[in-house]
Formats: structure tokens, sequence, C-alpha cells
């Protein structure tokens, strides 16, 4: 009996020494055509649906060129950020001073990026944002991340022109509700702008904290008066709100953020979000001949539709690419590195790119309607988010001057002030 | 094993870590200074849960009244980021202690599972506080701090700031240990043990209890300060349930009642933690596993080892002559 306690003992201290072992990975080794890029996003948690599209997007493109970005050799190291922004910040410095990146990518909340957008220029690391969307990063901020690159968008990007076509298909009086962090704050906040600028009224704002389920406390305060909701969810929030706006029986048009109806969770989703607009720079169902090879791989490999998700990640790595051409597979240096990235002009999946002297790019804003029925040449009825508007070269500030808009705080909860709530 | 001999023991392992530490990877040093952190916060859980039997699962709120409060003074005031930084580490202990002191008012009257549900309460109370208070917290962006403290000692460099925390991890450990070995200390064992016949004996149990209970706070208020400058940032999540969760397991896999083996259960669960994450999505199972396998087999945590292999091979040697040797050869 003893010996057995013992021998159980024995086997499980062995166990601990091999795993120790296991965990002194030796220091890699940089080579001269290597080129180092660390992944974070949620591998696990809530968001995870949205990490997985995150690394595909990217996966895809390496694999595309097999791994090799103008004849250098692309190691590429995912982290799981598990969508909490501490554990972003430990695994980005995980990744800059144990596997000694050139850059890193990702992060996936705006809060997030908020978190880690400082380590890159603590620690002298590229910054590459695909995902992160926090104004700021790229606005009031952007002097103090000079190794920050962001090939996604802003947050309120969107919302800007989306705003101005809510107004003019002659809504006056819309109810917000949205996500409440900061990419909710400001998705919201840019609307709200450019709507009330253009004469419509946000009556009332209502925020529910990310990762609300349960939608009931607050889908009976919205002003049963008002002519239109204007949503921002994510993560799993997108998926249950529009079922229990349906179950509630309230039947007024619903326009939204873009990743409130974004293709991660829309093969998910219900018939009741049918005729819901939303405005973002990508959709599934654009027909450029770029996207629709990118959908027909993506589908074909991962077994679903690319979300923006996918696509920023894989435009992202082919703007890389198209820096690595240009220096001929050589690490040119973060600096330089910054400026080739922000003078990349690419033709990507969601159209043409460029990016801002703010190191943010201008591309299109689609406004898309989501209809069911049959794209690409899939045999299918599905849900897709048809573009009903182009808005071509959207930038950061719009119609706005830069100067006057920088003068103006960012978004939040409280900006722009709600003043015509009720 | 006698005292002097144990004594012997944790300081060559405290200068084994001080002087392998700066030599190993940018990294481990990281992962490691992290550690000594949160090894002073399972020090600071040790003191309620090993030595007084109260089952803190709120000790994150102190922490994060220690590091928001490091994270305001230095984004919002620049202050404490000169030779300031002290002043806001004496700040940060009283804080720490300041809030246990009004907690403690509500917890200490509670015992066991009634203890636990009302520190989780209220280190909610605190999270809420955090997320909730926009315009002082920054919400769920939590704040970034300035680059560290310069004043002479450059804590923005690594290796410093590790043998700050380091100093700060020393002097907790004895401060604490001197404390659990004072009468003070010895009445509190007493109150874990039978707090009925303490009370009967003529002690104030509450009043023993209150002020363990505000030390614990303001060790956790320190711990907070050293962590906001050690990870740049502090967030809501910082202060989570999972936190507090942590550091009690700390305590419960090094051992409750040694102080040494919550630093012990504090290093080996950050770097876990980091380590497992980066190989396996599901190493939250592993942790949990690690957990379990601890509280089944080795109630008396890690620090229990040594004791059981002690007591095995005098029951062994009981038995006869039973070739010790055999065991061995496993």
């Amino acid at each position: 009996m003893l010996n057995q306690v013992r021998g159980s003992r024995t086997w499980g201290l062995i166990a601990g020494i091999l795993a120790l072992g296991a965990f002194m990975s030796p220091l890699p080794v940089i080579g001269a055509q290597e080129l180092r890029i660390g992944f974070v996003a949620p591998i696990t948690g809530p968001f995870s649906q949205v990490g997985k599209d995150m690394v595909n997007g990217f996966q895809l493109y390496l694999d595309e060129v097999g791994g090799n970005f103008a004849g250098a050799k692309v190691t590429f190291l995912v982290e799981d950020e598990e969508a909490k922004p501490p554990v972003a910040v430990r695994k980005v410095e995980k990744l800059i001073r144990q596997d000694k990146v050139h850059m890193f990518i990702g992060g996936l909340l705006a809060s997030t990026g908020y978190a880690i957008a400082p380590v890159s220029t603590r620690l002298k690391t590229v910054y590459v944002a695909s995902i992160p969307a926090s104004d700021d990063l790229t606005q009031r901020d952007a002097a103090k991340y000079p190794l920050m690159v962001r090939t996604g968008w802003t947050s309120s990007q969107p919302s800007h022109p989306f705003g101005e076509w809510a107004c003019q298909q002659g809504y006056k009086r819309i109810v917000a509700i949205g996500a409440d962090f900061a990419f909710g704050h400001e998705v919201v906040g840019g609307f709200q702008k450019a709507f009330e600028d253009c004469g419509g009224r946000i009556i009332q704002k209502i925020w529910p904290p990310l990762g609300t389920i349960d939608f009931g406390p607050y889908i009976p305060t919205i002003k049963k008066d008002a002519d239109a909701i204007f949503t921002l969810m994510a993560g799993p929030m997108s998926l249950q709100f529009p079922k229990q706006l349906a179950a509630a029986g309230i039947r007024k048009p619903v326009l939204g953020g873009g990743t409130s109806y974004d293709e991660f969770v829309l093969p998910s989703m219900g018939d009741e979000v049918i005729g819901h607009i939303s405005a973002l720079q990508y959709s599934a169902a654009l027909d450029n001949p770029k996207n629709v090879a990118f959908v027909k791989k993506y589908r074909e490999k991962y077994g679903k539709v690319p979300s923006y998700y996918s696509e920023a990640n894989y435009s992202t790595a082919q703007m890389i690419h198209e820096v690595m051409k240009k220096t001929k597979g050589k690490w040119p240096g973060q600096e330089q590195f910054v400026k080739l990235l922000s003078s990349v002009e690419l033709e990507t999946p969601r159209g043409p790119v460029r990016l801002d002297e703010m190191r943010n790019p201008v591309h299109n804003i689609y406004i898309r309607i989501v209809r069911k029925k049959r794209e690409h040449g899939y045999d299918k009825d599905e849900l897709w988010n048809s573009v009903i508007k182009t808005y071509p070269n959207v930038g950061q500030f719009w119609k706005y001057k830069k100067e006057e808009f920088l003068k103006q705080p960012v978004y939040s909860r409280d900006y722009p002030p709600c003043k015509y709530c009720e | 094993m006698d005292s002097r001999r144990k004594l012997v023991i944790v300081i060559a392992a405290l200068l084994a870590v001080l002087l392998i530490t700066p030599h190993s990877g940018s990294y481990i040093l990281v992962l490691v200074t992290h550690a000594l952190i949160f090894a002073i916060l399972a020090m600071s859980v040790d003191i309620l849960l090993g030595y007084t039997g109260l089952p803190s699962l709120g000790q994150a709120a102190y922490l994060g009244m220690g590091a928001y409060l490091t994270a305001i003074l230095a984004a919002r005031f620049q202050f404490g980021l000169d030779g300031t930084f002290w002043l806001v580490v004496v700040l940060g202990i009283l804080i720490g202690a300041a809030t246990a002191a009004l907690f403690g008012l509500f917890a200490v009257h509670a015992a066991g599972v009634y203890f636990l549900m009302i520190t989780l309460a209220l280190g909610m109370c605190v999270w809420g506080l955090a997320y909730r208070w926009n315009s002082v917290t920054g919400g769920d962006n939590g704040i970034v701090l300035p680059p560290r403290p310069a004043f002479g000692i450059e804590l923005a460099d690594d290796v410093t700031y590790f043998h700050l925390v380091f100093g700060f991890f020393v002097v907790s450990l004895v401060m604490m240990a001197i404390l659990v070995r004072s009468p003070f200390g010895r009445s509190l064992v007493g109150i874990r043990e039978n707090e009925l016949r303490m009370r009967i004996l003529g002690y104030n149990t509450w009043l023993h209890k209150y002020i363990a209970f505000i030390i614990a706070g303001g060790f956790g208020g320190l711990a907070g300060v050293l962590w906001a400058h050690a990870h740049g940032l502090v967030s809501p999540e910082d202060v989570v349930l999972a936190t507090s969760v942590d550091a009690l397991l700390m305590v419960v896999l090094g051992g409750p009642g040694t102080l040494v083996g919550g630093a012990i259960g504090a290093g080996i669960v950050v770097f876990l933690r980091e380590y497992l994450s980066t190989f396996v999505p599901w190493w939250q199972y592993v942790l949990g596993g690690v957990y379990v396998l601890t509280i089944l087999y080795l109630p008396g945590g890690l620090m229990s080892i040594p004791e059981r292999i002690r007591l095995a091979h005098a029951r062994a040697a009981q038995a006869g002559e039973s070739k010790p040797l055999q065991s061995v050869s496993h």
C-alpha cells in the first residue's frame, strides 16, 4: 500500500521534471532572412470564434505564399490574449522578450489596443494594429506610438458616413444601444456626431456591459416613439440582441455598427436580422475578384465565410509582404519598416487601401443590408451583408477638418453629450 | 526540521533567486518580478487563511486599491515619478490597510463560508468601482502608466526594478515572519484552532482578527503599488475575482500557515500560467488539475512534502527491516 502511494508520487515527480524541461525552451536564433511575427488573439473564452477568424485570416495568406515573404522565412507565433488587456500585455512582453519578434500584430478589443500600444513604444518593437480600432491610437495619441501602424480601422470611421446616410433616409429620432466599452462608445459617438450634424437626434443612449447576454433589463426601456434603433454589439452579444429584440416584438428599423452583423456571427443568426443595416469597410458579399477568390479559399479551408476579422489580418499579411518585397526580404529596422508600411497602397479584398499620415487606413465604407440570398455561386440561400451603398476612400476624419476634429475630446460615454436625450 | 535549518534553506533559496534571475532571459526576469509581487499578496492571504483561519476571497481588492492609487497619481498628477515614489508606496500600504479597515467592519464578524462570501462581495464592489467609475479609473480601458520612476535609481531598467521588488518581498517576508511568531501571531493561531477557548481565556478575538485583516490589506496595497509599475497598466481585469482566487489557491498550493508556501505557490502559478498557455489552449484544465490534485493528495500543500517524506521514512523504519532502499528505486 505504502509502496503504491510512493510509486505514484515518484511518477508525479518524474512527470513534473519532464514538464519543467519542456518549459525551458532554448533561446531563438534570429537568421538574417527570417521574419519573426508575433500574433495575439483570443483563442479561449467567449471571443474565441473571433480569435480563430483573426488567426485563420493571417494564416491563409501565409499558406498562399508558402510562408515566404520575398525571401524572408516567416515564423508565425500565436499567443492567447483571452480578450483581456492585462493578459495581452503579458503575452506581448513574452513575444518580444523571449521570442524576439520583429513585430507583433493583433489584439481584439479597443481597450487591448490602448493597453499594448504603449508596450511597442516601451520595448521598441513594431506594433501592427490589425483589429483594435481604438480611435486615439491614430488620433490624439498617435505621436506617443511612433512604432505603431494601423491596418484595420478606427471605430468611428464607418460611423461617420453611416450617420449621414441614416439622416438622409429620413430618420429623425434614433435610440442608441451599445456595448459599454471604448469601442462601443466610439462607434456610437461617431454615428451620433454625423447624424446630429445632419439634423437627426439621438434621443436615448443605453449601455449594457460588454458580454451582456440577457438584454431583458434593457430592451423594454427603448423609447417607443423612436424611428429606428442603432445597435453596437461585440462578440457573443451580437447573436443574442437581435433575437431578444425580435422576441420582444419590436419591429423598428435596426441600424448597427459593423461588428453587430459581422460574418463571424452572421451564419449562426436567424431570419430576424434580415433587413438590418450596418456599415463597415468589408463585407464577405463584396463582388470584386480579390474578395471572391478570398471567400472561396477561406471557406474551402476553414468551412465558414470569412469575417472582417479574417479579412483585416489577411490584408495585413499582404501589406507586410508588400514591404518585404521592397526590402528584398531584409528586415529594414523598425522606423524604416513603419515608414514603408505606411506608404503601402494595395488592392485588398475590402477594396483599395492606403494609409493616411497618421498611419490609419483610408478605404471604402460599405452600407450593407442583411439579405437571404445566394452569393458567389454558392447553391444555398444564406444570410449575406449585401452592399447597398459605397462611400469611396473614407478617412478617419471623414469630411471634418483634421485639426478641428482633434480638438474635440475622444468619443466616450459622455461625448458627444446627449443633448436631445429625453 | 529545526528552525535554524529552515532559515538556512530559505536564505539560500532567496540568494539563488537574487543571483540567478538577472542572468536569465529578460522574459524570465519579468515573470520572476511578477511572481514576487504575487508572493507578497499570497503571503498576506496566508496571514488570514493559514494563521487566523479566515479564507479571504477578496484580497485582489487591496491590490486593486494600491494599483489604482499608483496609476491615478502617476497618470493624472505625475506624482510618484521621482523621489515621491517612496511616498506612493506608503500611501499604497495605507489605502490597502484603510480599505481593509472599512471592509473588516463587515467581514470579520463572519466566519467560515460566510466570511468567504462577504469578502468575495466586497472584492466585487472594488471591481465594480474600477469598471464603472469611468472618469477616475478609465473604466474598461484601465489606466496606462507613464514610464517607471527615475530618481537616481532608474526603475525603468528591469533588473533594477526586479531588485526593488525583491527587496520589498524580503522585507515583507521578514515582517510577516516576525508577526506570526510574536505573541500576537500566536494568539491568531489560537483563534484558528479554537476561537471559543481563546475568548474564554479573555482574548478579544474580534480585535485580533480585525487587526490581522488590516495588516493583510496593507501588504495587499503594497503588492498593488509594485504591480502597477511592473505591468505599466492597471485594468479592472486585475481586480476581478479570479485574481483573489489565484492568491488563495497559491497559498493552498504552497501550503497554508507557512508564509513561504504562498511564495512558492505564487511562483508555480505564475510560471505555469504564462508558459502553459503558450503551448496548449486547454492550459486552464492543467492548472485546475494541479489544484485539485494538491487539495486531494497534499492537503498541507507543497511545503508539507518534506514532513511527509520524513513521516514515511519513520513509518518504514518502524515497520522493521523491510529494506528501506526499495522504495527509492521506483
